[in-house]
């Protein structure tokens, strides 16, 4: 059998905590990521869902190498990264790319939306000054966003307009694999809606494969083939989307599950009088 | 007598770009005790609806130019400044969003609870004290009288927001403005804040206007919605007569664009997205402000002629569109990509 396109395991992040000037004691760890494994097959979806603080965006970093892990292993088409010299990893980033939660702070003011998304092609020294303005053009039109604005500044648009920037920028070099770290988390439910639908368009026709982070249940549950919710730096229940929302078997998952606010009334009432008894429980003893 | 009558509102922004109509004519009314939930999406109008009622907003370049807030019958706009530190506070109480910025970092948690309740209800530093620490208990902060002198940046997010709706309920204020109070809240953390505001709501007789963008928050939490778009209320109904029989085709998108958490296919399906962004407020749409992203307008018909009235469809329902679902004889035309 073909290995997945990312294979994680045992990952583990911990940042030290030091005290004292001169002699530095070390005091504690903080353990981000302590202890992550999952895989994810090319093409297919994995969404990391959990709350602030959990670790899930650490990973997402960890796996791109963007920060080094301090343990376990990252494979990605077949490749150990943890092992693998600098120059390699830099190579290597033509297959994995990463958009962010902020199109306010992830794209720099001072460039134009043309410049943006040829920086990549730059980098990797990709195609000459025409064939790359030809490409920044295909790949803005890819993500709906007007080639005729090349030539403006990230602040002249909406948070959903510059999301696509970003998309695109993430698109330029055709990698396999894209890390969406709260790639919506900052738009409006209307525009929201049409980044989600980008994101499924643009898995479809080029057959990326997507580490989908977020916090919301709702959005994660959209997009993912299989889920993974993290705890405190560990994963404390994955499976298949469907399995995991509809028959949660850790109790974390089942009270982020119940704490999701929807849009139906009568839904939120009997929820709300679930809490009390829990609450009512507990303090009974 | 309703607690609060907004009437006709407006609220205007004058800057260099223009006269920015941020609240263009919004009415409602607060019942006493009851919970009125307001949602849209940013710049619809929603907080600077509620900053209008408080008379916080910076003038200018902000100004009040049209419609009323009466509070008890009393007419909010026509009272002096000082008179107006009366009420705020004490009688409209209000919390914000962000509990990491909206408490002094450099006062301790006590400090800034007595603060309010010797202002406004002339009690001693040791009576505040008191009261200060039952308030904690209330907002079930363990540990209370200790809690105290601590400084906010030891409390999480969650627990700042208690401290903030502690400090909010201190003078039993008759009505609660609360401005996405969850919004920067995990969701776990988020279930147990709306649970605390409707346990207090109870004990307080208060009224509540609960701002939101999000539809499962109101679901949750109020008894009548208004939904606004782009400064104007466009829908207007109790809770549960909206999320059964949504009448406006903006409050439909809204609830259609939303990534559902049950059901059938929702990994393979697309969801519905409304296409475009809402208008440039300084140069609103000429007729109704949702026609240029409606899937129902048309520019032969009325839509983009004259503005829709908010008229009362059914009983208590109102919505602002000359296309609501129940009258709709033709199909919504095919939204772009």
């Amino acid at each position: 059998m073909r290995e997945p396109l990312l294979v994680v395991k045992d990952l583990e992040k911990h940042f030290t905590r030091r005290e004292g000037l001169l002699f530095q004691r070390h005091v504690s760890a903080v353990k981000a990521v302590d202890g992550v494994s999952f895989e994810i097959p090319e093409g297919k979806t994995l969404g990391l869902v959990g709350e602030s603080g959990s670790g899930k965006s650490t990973t997402g970093y960890c796996v791109l190498q963007l920060i080094k892990p301090t343990g376990g292993s990252v494979r990605f088409m077949g490749k150990e990264l943890t092992e693998l010299p600098r120059g390699q990893v830099r190579k290597l980033r033509r297959e994995m790319q990463i958009v962010f939660q902020d199109p306010y702070s992830s794209l720099d003011p001072r460039m134009t939306v043309g410049d943006i998304v040829a920086e990549p092609l730059i980098v990797h020294s990709v195609g000459s000054r025409r064939t790359r303005s030809a490409r920044v053009r295909e790949l803005l039109d890819v993500v709906g966003f007007d080639p005729g604005y090349t030539n403006r500044y990230p602040h002249e648009f909406s948070g959903g307009q510059r999301q696509r920037i970003g998309i695109a920028r993430a698109l330029a070099l055709g990698p396999k694999l894209i890390v969406c770290d709260e790639p919506v988390s900052a738009l409006d439910v209307s525009i929201q809606a049409q980044i989600l639908n980008l994101l499924k368009d643009l898995q479809d026709e080029f057959g990326l494969t997507y580490l989908f982070i977020a916090h919301d249940l709702a959005v994660v549950r959209s997009m993912s083939d299989e889920i993974a919710v993290m705890q405190s730096g560990k994963i404390v229940e994955t499976g298949p989307a469907e399995q995991v929302y509809t028959q949660p078997t850790h109790e974390y998952t089942k009270s982020l599950l119940t704490s999701v606010p929807i849009p139906d009334p009568r839904e939120m009432e009997a929820r709300k009088v679930e809490r009390r008894k829990a609450r009512a429980a507990l303090a009974a003893g | 007598m309703a607690l609060l009558e907004v009437d006709n509102l407006q609220t205007h922004f004058f800057t260099r770009e223009g006269v920015v109509r941020a609240v263009d004519g919004v009415s409602f009314t607060v019942e006493p005790g009851k919970t009125l939930g307001i949602v849209g999406e940013s710049g619809c109008g929603k907080s600077v609806t509620a900053l209008s009622i408080m008379s916080l907003l910076p003038q200018p370049p902000a100004k009040i130019v049209g419609g009323s807030v009466r509070f008890e019958g009393f007419d909010l706009a026509k009272l002096s400044e000082r008179d107006l530190e009366d009420v705020r506070g004490n009688e409209i109480a209000m919390i914000f969003q962000d509990p990491m910025t909206s408490l002094n970092p450099t006062l301790k948690i006590g400090t800034q609870i007595m603060e309010t309740m010797q202002r406004h209800l002339g009690l001693d530093r040791k009576q505040a004290k008191q009261r200060a620490i039952e308030l904690l208990e209330e907002v079930h902060i363990p540990g209370a009288a200790d809690r105290l002198n601590d400084y906010p940046h030891r409390f999480s997010g969650g627990m700042r927001q208690r401290v903030m709706i502690a400090i909010a309920i201190s003078c039993n204020p008759k009505l609660l403005i609360a401005d996405e109070p969850t919004t920067a809240l995990d969701v776990t953390v988020q279930a147990g804040i709306l649970d605390l505001l409707e346990e207090l709501q109870e004990e307080y007789e208060m009224a509540m206007i609960l701002i939101t963008h999000d539809m499962g928050v109101v679901a949750e939490a109020a008894d009548d919605i208004v939904v606004m778009y782009a400064g104007q209320i466009v829908e207007q109904a109790a809770s549960l007569e909206l999320f059964d029989h949504p009448e406006h085709p903006y409050t439909e998108a809204l609830l259609g664009a939303l990534p559902q958490i049950e059901g059938e296919g929702i990994r393979e399906g697309r969801l519905t997205a409304i296409p475009g962004r809402p208008p440039d407020l300084a140069d609103p749409p000429p007729a109704c402000r949702f026609a240029p992203r409606c899937p129902f307008s048309d520019r032969e018909d009325s839509c983009a002629k004259e503005p829709p009235e908010l008229r009362q469809i059914r009983s208590g329902h109102w919505v602002r569109s000359a296309h609501p679902a129940s009258e709709r004889t033709r199909e919504p035309a095919v939204a772009s990509k």
